[in-house]
């Protein structure tokens, strides 16, 4: 369990990490931030890149920052960061409250956000939150820079839109409606485990009736996403268990389950009936 | 360390004092097998194909790979049972003609560094003719299954049947027959620490020192001498901190042999570090069986008759010492556990098959059995309408000793006081209202009783019983005040975090007048400690604390007529405590440290009454003895997801004389976050073509600390007449107890559904599977 050999370059601006990049995007070059996924595939030799951009010394790629509008989140804000709410708005609650979800503290102190959307897994907390909220990404390479939305990032399971010699440099998300709801529920095995389903909801309540409601679902399909059915079946009607209730089965049926050796596609729609009601529940208290 | 107990007459045994080894290993100061350096690092070839012909083996060109055809000579572990029909099956050091598991070693790269060998590792290149491999017991059962071993057709490595003379016709008098059907997946026992070795050869001596991850020393010494031909006493095996084995690391490993072969051939140093990844797919795995249980009845819910087929799956070779035999011998012998019967027949087979070899793990059999018997019970509450409670009243031995219908002997016990203790402890009536409250909120909330038994202590005789080639049994402590007046106890026990540093002590401390923190106890080097069997079998406090205690008396006695002669006194009137010996009424004393000194250096003064030196040996061969525990968990299952959170878990528990309750508890709350793992999460998944789908501790799943509820523990002492410390083993027993409790519990949450599940573990994605199939809850 030790890597293939790999060189590992450390550029010290974001100028010189994508020219590196760019150099050896050819031969799997890839960035390492906080290591906390990569690392652990390397030591399996399920990656085996020959060459390692590392952005740890790159100056400026730790900030955030509100600009009224969207959040900005640098390429290496570790996950920590969001233990606290990092802006005055429901966005920071919602993030302080995932971020508790992701792994164990350790990780957190180490991991950051951009990497967890860069490696896309499936399961991961913060992909939930960039596809449930319409993130945009922002990937720099040598060409320039250029801004992905969530629903043209994910693609496939730890397949992302990035091309090889692009650099997720930074996330934007938008901020919530001041009177935003959210809600957040995830089904994994032990405490720290990845999710085998979890659901990330956020809405207003205009006249005592859902709007805007936004259903994001992960960890069950190949790529987190909104499932338009359970938000048809929120928007304008009251917050009340029933209409839960609904939205959970309309998620439930729109998945295309993931399935493996121990989870059946009918569990994983039972997973995600549960964790979409949950976080609607979550999000009513 | 704390002040003794000076004419208070209190004793080091009986007090929760901290543990002598705990310095070092919480600052970090532990010595583990990896930190050694190494000339040579070797990374061994392992078989990606479960069964199939071994051809050519390919190495890149300038590369040390060392395969069976540089082996020569080097024999085959053959362990032997000369019972049961057991069938001899030769496992080569590494892979000769036939593959038989994925994992199992082909070929050792030898290299600088363990980068370099792992990189080495990827380029070599083996051909193997694929056949279909055999994963299930039963698929190994089938008529026309291609043998594992040529030598065993039809794959059954032994079979054991019992059966009493009135079965027949006492099963025919039961008025209710209830049968169970139970599946324990497979499980690796999963040390902290994986397997490691480092061999160094002496240029001078022409020995060699093999540190290793073992339990088990000086059989490992003996077993690897046997198989290469060397004299044992050119073998130096050192088992420093070893961190945790539950019973992996007893088990000879051919890995450790290839490391002495080449440190002999390199005249060098050689080492391995075992990954996870190699861990959980190559090294020993257990509890994979299949058991069915039926027990007779009379109308008063009284156990007549119990009828078990325990077939296990023992993988692709037998396992040295213990053999294929332990799992499934060791379910037969005590499948009637704590219950009061006395017709039994019992079918165990072990069958080999495609994947890793079956050891020990931590309980060996009893969590299965236990799960069985207790899942048994339950259903025979159901049936004859009667409280969990209620049945094992009935059923409980109570009169000692108890002469099981197989012919063990069970010592004085409390099976039926501690299951009161419990349902006292637990309050079940408000258990019971509570949950009839959270019913009607939607929430299913159950409780799970387990009562067992657990043989501990046991020697050579039980063993022997097993008909084994290699019997283990005995201890031997030697027991040295050295003329500096410190104590040093030599153990041939080799604990690896079960606290015997500080146990031992505190036996020996009170028997010869000093503190714990004077004595040295010695274990893990064949150079210093005497042969032993190591630690294993919840055996230690028991055998090497009475080889302790006896070698004590010894120097107890000694040190007495060495006053007597230097205070001029009768020997009754000698005192012995606070490290010095006084002579009673009187203010006339001497140091122990003083009367040692004198030992070796005046002995003239002795005038030939008493040998020179202080030096006393103890050995110990017990019977065996019974602990014995009822564990009752509360649980919450998540109807929607299948989750199950333990709430609680209690136990009351009686293991004799409790030498440290600290220590004590701790062997159980340890024993039950296994059983926890093993009830709900822990399980080795191989697919079709016998590869291993659970090859990292993201996929196969040790409880984490989350996981883990208050545990409650209540202790009741019985003195057992079968172990002369008084104290009874219970390094098992919270993991054979815990998946029975747990997945009652479970089962008494699920009642309303009218679902049952008698699979280990019970994970959500089975309980929810059983909930849908009943159409109640979609």
């Amino acid at each position: 369990m030790k890597p293939a050999a790999f060189i590992r370059h450390v550029p010290r601006t974001l100028d010189e990490a994508v020219k590196i990049l760019a150099q050896v995007a050819d031969e799997d070059g890839r960035v390492l931030a906080g290591g906390q996924s990569l690392v652990p595939i390397m030591a399996f030799r399920l990656a085996r890149p020959a060459h390692l951009v590392d952005i740890n010394e790159v100056d400026g790629l730790d900030r955030i920052a509100s600009d009224g509008m969207m959040l900005r989140i640098g390429a290496r804000v570790r996950h920590a960061a969001f233990h606290k709410a990092v802006v005055d708005n429901p966005l920071g609650k919602l993030l302080a409250h995932v971020v508790r979800h992701i792994a164990h503290y350790p990780i957190r102190v180490r991991g950051t956000f951009c990497g967890s959307l860069a490696h896309a897994d499936p399961a991961s907390e913060w992909c939930l939150v960039a596809a449930t909220l319409d993130a945009t990404m922002v990937a720099q390479s040598i060409r320039g820079e250029r801004p992905i939305a969530a629903r043209d990032f994910f693609d496939g399971i730890m397949s992302t839109a990035l091309a090889g010699d692009e650099l997720l440099a930074e996330v934007r998300l938008p901020l919530l409606a001041g009177d935003a709801k959210f809600g957040f529920n995830e089904f994994s095995r032990r405490a720290g485990d990845f999710a085998m389903a979890s659901s990330l909801v956020t809405y207003r309540v205009v006249d005592g009736k859902i709007a805007e409601a936004r259903v994001g679902v992960g960890g069950a399909e190949a790529s987190p996403r909104r499932i338009a059915q359970a938000e048809a079946a929120l928007n304008g009607q009251p917050p009340r268990d029933k209409v839960f209730r609904a939205a959970a089965e309309a998620a439930a049926t729109a998945i295309e389950p993931l399935e493996d050796h121990q989870t059946t596609g009918e569990y994983r729609r039972d997973l995600v009936r549960a964790v979409v009601r949950r976080a609607l529940e979550h999000s009513s208290v | 360390m704390t002040a003794p107990t000076k004419g208070s007459g209190l004793k080091w045994v009986g007090r929760a004092i901290r543990r002598l080894e705990d310095p070092a290993l919480v600052t970090g100061q532990g010595r583990f097998t990896a930190d050694l350096p190494a000339v040579h690092w070797v990374r061994f070839v392992r078989s990606s194909i479960a069964a199939g012909k071994l051809g050519k083996i390919e190495a890149p060109k300038g590369t040390v790979v060392i395969t069976a055809a540089d082996l020569k000579g080097v024999k085959k572990i053959t362990p032997m049972l000369h019972k049961f029909n057991y069938k001899p099956v030769g496992q080569p050091i590494l892979a000769e003609t036939q593959v038989r598991f994925v994992g199992e070693p082909i070929a050792a790269v030898v290299a600088a560094t363990e980068e370099d060998a792992e990189d080495i590792a990827d380029l070599v290149e083996v051909s193997i003719d694929e056949t279909a491999p055999l994963i299930d017991a039963r698929d190994a059962l089938a008529p026309g299954a291609p043998p594992v071993h040529a030598d065993v057709p039809g794959n059954v490595i032994l079979k054991g049947e019992f059966k009493t003379a009135d079965f027949d016709t006492v099963w025919k008098s039961a008025a209710k027959v209830v049968r169970m059907d139970a599946r324990s997946h497979r499980q690796n026992a999963t040390p902290m620490e994986a397997r490691a070795g480092h061999a160094a050869y002496d240029i001078s001596t022409g020995r060699v020192t093999l540190t290793c991850t073992t339990q088990m020393p000086h059989l490992m010494r003996t077993a690897i001498a046997d198989v290469l031909g060397m004299p044992e006493s050119d073998l130096r095996v050192v088992a420093p901190d070893v961190g945790g084995g539950f019973g992996q690391k007893m088990s000879l490993c051919a890995e450790y042999v290839v490391l002495v072969w080449l440190a002999r051939k390199l005249k060098s140093s050689v080492a391995w570090t075992e990954d996870r990844r190699e861990n959980l797919i190559a090294s020993f795995h257990s509890r994979d069986q299949y058991l069915a249980l039926e027990g007779a009845f009379d109308g008063n819910a009284k156990l007549l008759a119990l009828r078990a087929d325990v077939l296990a799956n023992i993988g692709a070779y037998s396992c040295f010492p213990t053999t294929a035999g332990m799992e499934p011998l060791m379910a037969m012998a005590e499948m009637p556990g704590p219950y009061d019967v006395q017709q039994y027949e019992c079918l165990a087979r072990g069958v080999l098959t495609n994947t890793c070899t079956m050891a020990a793990y931590r309980g060996v059999s009893r969590p299965t059995i236990t799960f069985t018997l207790e899942r048994l019970m339950d259903k025979a509450a159901t049936a004859f309408a009667l409280d969990p409670v209620d049945i094992r009243r009935r059923n409980l031995i109570d009169k000692f000793p108890y002469t099981s219908a197989i012919g063990l002997v069970y010592d004085e016990a409390t099976y039926k006081e501690t299951l009161e203790m419990a349902v006292k402890a637990i309050n079940l009536p408000a258990f019971r209202a509570r949950q009839q409250a959270a019913r009607a909120k939607g929430r299913h909330l159950g409780i799970g009783f387990a009562t067992f038994s657990e043989r501990t202590g046991y020697g050579s005789p039980a063993f022997a019983a097993r008909g084994m080639e290699i019997t283990p049994g005995w201890e031997t402590v030697i027991l040295t005040v050295d003329p500096s007046g410190f104590v040093e106890a030599r153990i041939g026990a080799s604990p690896h975090g079960q606290g015997l540093r500080t146990t031992l002590a505190q036996i020996i401390a009170d028997e010869i007048g000093v503190t714990p923190d004077v004595i040295k106890v010695v274990h893990g080097d064949t150079d210093r400690a005497p042969y032993g069997w190591g630690t294993f079998a919840s055996r230690s406090l028991v055998i090497s604390g009475g080889a302790s205690l006896i070698a004590a008396q010894k120097v107890r006695a000694k040190l007495i007529k060495i006053a007597s002669h230097m205070l001029e006194a009768a020997p009754g009137d000698i005192l012995l405590e606070n490290g010095a010996a006084k002579v009673a009424g009187t203010d006339r004393s001497v140091t122990i440290a003083k009367m040692a000194r004198e030992a070796y250096t005046q002995t003239h003064r002795f005038k030939g009454e008493i040998e020179p030196g202080l030096t006393e040996t103890g050995s110990y061969d017990p019977p065996g003895t019974f602990s014995n525990a009822c564990h009752v968990a509360i649980v919450e299952v998540d109807i929607d997801t299948g989750r199950t959170t333990v709430e609680k878990f209690l136990v009351a528990e009686d293991a004799g004389k409790i030498i440290n309750p600290m220590i004590a508890d701790g062997q159980v709350q340890g024993g039950i976050a296994q059983g926890i793992g093993n009830a709900l999460l822990e399980e080795i998944i191989y697919d079709e073509s016998g590869g291993i789908l659970t090859a990292n501790l993201a996929d196969y799943m040790p409880p984490t600390a989350h996981e883990i509820p208050p545990i409650e523990l209540h202790h009741l002492e019985t003195m057992s007449t079968e172990s002369i410390t008084k104290a009874k083993g219970l390094g098992e027993g919270g993991c054979i107890g815990a998946p029975a409790a747990i997945v009652n519990a479970i089962n008494d949450a699920l009642s309303p559904f009218g679902v049952e599940i008698d699979e280990i573990p019970a994970t959500p994605q089975r309980i929810r599977a059983a909930l849908r199939a009943t159409g109640k809850c979609a």
